[in-house]
């Protein structure tokens, strides 16, 4: 984004649903045609700001899960139990519904091809959303940044972008993908069980001596364990961006 | 012309009978966590409460001996700044009448002090009367950390930021001084009922 | 887990570009207290009724950001210098 003016102005937006994908029984994928748009880079985030006929207002911030796309944004929704603006993404927001929004946000979480690698990512749960963009992103410009992802989840069932994510590690040269699940595995289940702890990170992660650029996201317990390990294990912490979305994922 | 998200509305949570809710607040059944700061642990070991400043004679209280003192079990509304109210909440706590009860002083305001520092004033007189504790058990149990464990302050009346959690030592003193919420725009005085929540209201 | 209720600077990502009219996230703050130099997006931030930014380092209060009628305020509590970053 060479050339860029470094003034901006950030202002609500109304985009429309124009598009709406089911990841699990629990997570959603909204995208948003947003008039206007300039773009964003992998890692940034949107506001969405909800207004009731009361005049009462609610706003959240979710991280984009896609490469730019012209006037396209898409972001993963985890639908919280007790989640006032995330049962309102999943379950009453439609295709043709509109929203408020300003973006893109983020310059520090942020991720292209040119910031190079090799690229870690450690995602825990929606946590994964934004790695997710910047992994499409180094896919679709045909980067050779070795990427090393590691995801961490409740249950199979809560694996979000499964199909996809198996696709890519299968097709994309120089590409690793392992999944982990922290409750429960099923039968057959060929990936990793247990959280994302030192031992793991010391056999997943790439070796501190390859410098690795880290990106570590999900909730704040999961980034703060796996940020201190990874410390722990020689990296560089200025080499390690960390993006904490509270106490249950965000 | 605001734009309304069609079939938005806040969260219903629970019905409250009108005269209980103060201005501008709603009722959950959760209870929030908020906080300025990072959780501070500490020891039952290392606890200390402390009555200083403008008194007699400065009174410390080791945990042992704090929560041998005689202690109430009440139910009150509590009622923070961010607009949630809560219902019938139960503590435990000794009454600031029993702490207070022989000390001598000329002091009209007070500062509570949290272990972690956090900070906040009140006039002594809303200490007074039946209207204040430090309270180390919420709901039949002890005081977890995250809600203001081991102890907190616990004054109903005012706007929770008030009820200082983590609580340290009550300082009595004679000139009023604003404390953290308060010296970053918040009301100095935070009654619900009036919705003094920011300096000016 | 208790006590993981806080987040991080990207979280005031929105409020501080609005406030500064730039990216702010990647900006470099120094920590009047210790003198340690971190981006925005990875100081720690405890929402209350307020925001209020600490350091990584050391917990000093760095910045403090409040909206009260409407109005956004970042109070510069704690920290020595802002140092904007460059724009990609």
């Amino acid at each position: 984004m060479a050339g860029t003016a470094v003034l901006r102005r950030l202002t609500w937006a109304i985009a429309e649903v124009v598009d709406r994908l089911d990841e699990t029984p629990r997570v959603r994928s909204l995208t948003f045609d947003v008039p206007g748009w300039p773009g964003h880079l992998p890692g940034q985030h949107i506001d969405v700001r909800l207004t009731a006929e009361d005049g009462y207002q609610a706003q959240r911030s979710y991280s984009i899960a896609t490469p730019a796309d012209g006037t396209r944004v898409t972001s993963t929704v985890e639908r919280l139990e007790d989640g006032e603006v995330s049962t309102y993404l999943t379950d009453v927001l439609e295709i043709g519904d509109r929203i408020e929004l300003r973006g893109p946000i983020g310059g520090y979480f942020v991720w292209e091809p040119s910031r190079g690698g090799p690229l870690g990512l450690i995602g825990g749960g929606s946590g994964v959303a934004p790695l997710m963009a910047m992994l499409r992103a180094r896919v679709a410009a045909g980067s050779d940044v070795p990427v090393r992802m590691l995801c961490s989840w409740r249950t199979a069932e809560d694996v979000i972008y499964a199909d996809e994510l198996a696709a890519i590690a299968r097709d994309a040269d120089g590409v690793s993908i392992t999944h982990t699940l922290t409750r429960s595995a099923p039968d057959g289940w060929s990936g990793r069980r247990g959280r994302v702890d030192r031992e793991a990170l010391s056999q997943l992660a790439w070796p501190p001596e390859q410098q690795p650029l880290t990106y570590v996201c999900g909730p704040t317990g999961f980034v703060e364990a796996v940020a201190s390990a990874l410390v722990d294990l020689g990296h560089d912490p200025r080499r390690i961006l960390t993006e904490r979305f509270g106490p249950t994922g965000g | 012309m605001t734009f309304i998200s069609r079939g938005f509305r806040r969260r219903q949570e629970a019905d409250a009978p009108t005269n209980k809710l103060p201005p501008g607040q709603y009722v959950t059944r959760d209870f929030p966590v908020l906080s300025a700061g990072p959780t501070p642990r500490i020891s039952l070991d290392d606890w200390r409460f402390e009555l200083i400043g403008q008194v007699d004679q400065s009174r410390g209280w080791s945990w042992q001996e704090f929560t041998s003192l005689p202690a109430e079990d009440v139910t009150v509304d509590i009622h923070c700044v961010t607009k949630w109210s809560k219902f019938d909440t139960t503590w435990r706590g000794v009454s600031l009448d029993t702490l207070l009860d022989g000390v001598q002083t000329a002091a009209g305001h007070v500062m509570a002090h949290s272990y972690g520092g956090y900070t906040t004033n009140l006039p002594l007189d809303d200490l007074r009367g039946g209207k204040a504790w430090v309270a180390y058990e919420y709901d039949g149990e002890p005081l977890e950390s995250e809600h203001g464990g081991p102890a907190r302050l616990l004054v109903p009346h005012l706007y929770f930021w008030k009820s200082a959690k983590w609580l340290r030592a009550l300082e009595l003193r004679e000139s009023d001084a604003p404390g953290f919420w308060e010296g970053y725009g918040y009301h100095n005085y935070g009654d619900p009922w009036q919705e003094q929540r920011y300096s000016g209201d | 887990m208790a006590g993981d209720t806080h987040v991080d600077g990207n979280a005031l990502g929105g409020m501080l570009l609005e406030v500064f009219g730039r990216e702010m996230t990647d900006a470099q703050g120094c920590c009047a207290a210790c003198g340690s130099v971190h981006a925005i997006g990875a100081m720690i931030v405890y929402r209350g009724p307020g925001d209020v930014m600490r350091c990584p380092t050391c917990d000093n209060v760095v910045v403090v950001a409040t909206t009260i009628r409407e109005q956004i305020r970042v109070h510069l509590a704690g920290v020595r210098w802002l140092e904007p970053g460059t724009e990609t």
